[in-house]
């Protein structure tokens, strides 16, 4: 299958071609990735991309994947909305 | 790695690489950049993502407003393959009370004076360029339209490619142990990765600039702090400037991509933790709700943290040192590096090849805070 046609990131639409693109130009791991073209940065929070982008750079790189980081990750887990949080923080006072 | 080297830069953010390419741009060789992580880890990858020149001093309106004139043909002069997303919608200030108002005169009196084309704001003004400001909290405001977004993420990888093109050497990954100085010179770098012998090292190491010039023997007079920022689902463009206030404690803006970035200040004790804390969620959900009550309905996906550097006059400190020759620094952004970098990197390159400064370089010297009075104090920070 043609890379430009396998979506790894769906959140922000980053394809397989472009993991290439950028591992050709030096960028090695997922925290350069993720800067460059998003991926992971979605809705998500690479809750879907994560271990696909972990397995291409262990794939592309020939490391074993346990070596290959995955990103750091950080709060939320789920998106909140603003008024939620503010509504909680009301209930709280 | 290579053992020997004219420069090495400590620090892969937006000063180190801006240090670094121009350097290599006046023709300079043997340049390395060391890195202890990835690009942008530090500050530069955790900022606001904001551009602004409507400061309160002479000296940082000069700065921002030379930087803004670099990022406005950046794409162009680094010969960029991406975008930096570089967008002037303008800054609008929001002051809540008579003491803001008074600085806003002020403030706006010496910007026009530079040049910078800021004007002051009635409430019922400022909403006709954020329709949904809560205008009930807003005393009056200020906006200068050629303040703006730019993308850190980007902006860093348009200087490190144009600095790699010109033959500056790259090391990520690799952590600084110490700098060795002979007589009163600088002599070589120790690093995890082996030692490179030098005569220049310039300390560009954002939140870690006080560990690195103590490793010199040089005493600068910055600490660190965390502050924290989030960010959300990406929407349709709603609004064009970014909304800052000083007195409400709030910067946020909504990127190119859609997300809006929001963040804020507060007391927390100095040091080097970057952790997300609840409390910030709650005090910044309230602020932004209050404030621009349509982004409520906004959901937050992702919240950090990132260090401040700063100063005692909240000025930057780009300066060679008296007690160690060889040794440079760029540092004390008090917040604001990423929108400063074109200037940091231009005046410190003129500084250490000796030639003619764009600006006075005095103002900007370790030496300014020994012993008087600060000239002048920057309180235009959130």
């Amino acid at each position: 299958m043609d890379p430009k046609n396998v979506i790894i990131c769906r959140c922000e639409d980053v394809t397989l071609a472009d993991l290439y693109e950028l591992f050709e130009e030096g960028y090695q791991t997922f925290e350069e990735l993720k800067r460059i073209k998003r991926v992971g940065m979605g809705p998500c929070q690479a809750n879907t991309c994560g271990k696909m982008v972990q397995w291409e750079i262990a794939k592309y790189f020939k490391k074993p994947l346990e070596d290959v980081k995955f990103q750091n990750t950080r709060p939320f887990t789920l998106g909140v909305k603003l008024r939620s949080i503010k509504e909680g923080a009301d209930d709280e006072n | 790695m290579r053992t020997e080297a004219k420069y090495v830069i400590i620090g892969g953010g937006i000063s180190g690489l801006s240090i670094a390419y121009n350097l290599a741009n006046k023709g300079e060789k043997d340049i390395v950049v060391i890195e202890k992580d990835y690009f942008t880890a530090g500050a530069t990858g955790r900022c606001g993502a904001g551009i602004r020149q409507q400061w309160g001093t002479r000296l940082n309106c000069l700065l921002a407003k030379k930087s803004i004139e670099f990022f406005e043909k950046a794409q162009d002069i680094l010969d960029y393959d991406g975008d930096i997303e570089f967008k002037q919608e303008g800054y609008l200030i929001i002051g809540s009370n008579d003491e803001e108002d008074e600085m806003f005169d002020a403030n706006v009196k010496l910007q026009n004076e530079l040049g910078i084309p800021a004007k002051k704001l009635s409430k019922e003004e400022a909403k006709t360029i954020v329709p949904y400001l809560n205008t009930e909290v807003v005393h009056s405001a200020t906006f200068c339209g050629t303040d703006g977004h730019l993308n850190p993420f980007t902006m860093s990888d348009a200087y490190y490619k144009a600095a790699k093109r010109l033959g500056v050497e790259f090391h990520t990954y690799t952590t600084v142990l110490d700098i060795m100085v002979e007589d009163k010179k600088i002599t070589g770098v120790l690093t995890d990765k082996g030692e490179i012998r030098t005569n220049i090292v310039i300390n560009a190491a954002g939140g870690y600039a006080k560990h690195i010039g103590d490793m010199a023997g040089v005493e600068i007079p910055v600490y660190s702090q965390n502050r924290e920022i989030l960010v959300t689902e990406p929407v349709e463009k709603m609004q064009g400037p970014m909304v800052i206030s000083f007195s409400k404690n709030i910067y946020c803006q909504q990127t190119p991509h859609g997300a809006f970035i929001m963040g804020r200040g507060d007391n927390r004790e100095k040091g080097y933790t970057t952790e997300s804390t609840w409390q910030f969620l709650d005090e910044m959900a309230t602020t932004a709700t209050t404030l621009l009550p349509p982004l409520g309905e906004l959901r937050v996906i992702r919240q950090w943290g990132g260090l401040y550097n700063m100063s005692p006059d909240h000025q930057p400190i780009i300066s060679d040192a008296k007690a160690v020759k060889g040794f440079y620094m760029a540092c004390g952004f008090s917040g604001h590096g990423f929108m400063l970098a074109p200037m940091t990197g231009l005046l410190l390159s003129e500084m250490i090849l000796g030639q003619k400064p764009t600006l006075p370089l005095e103002d900007l010297k370790l030496s300014r805070f020994e012993g008087k009075n600060l000239a002048a104090m920057e309180k235009s920070v959130v």
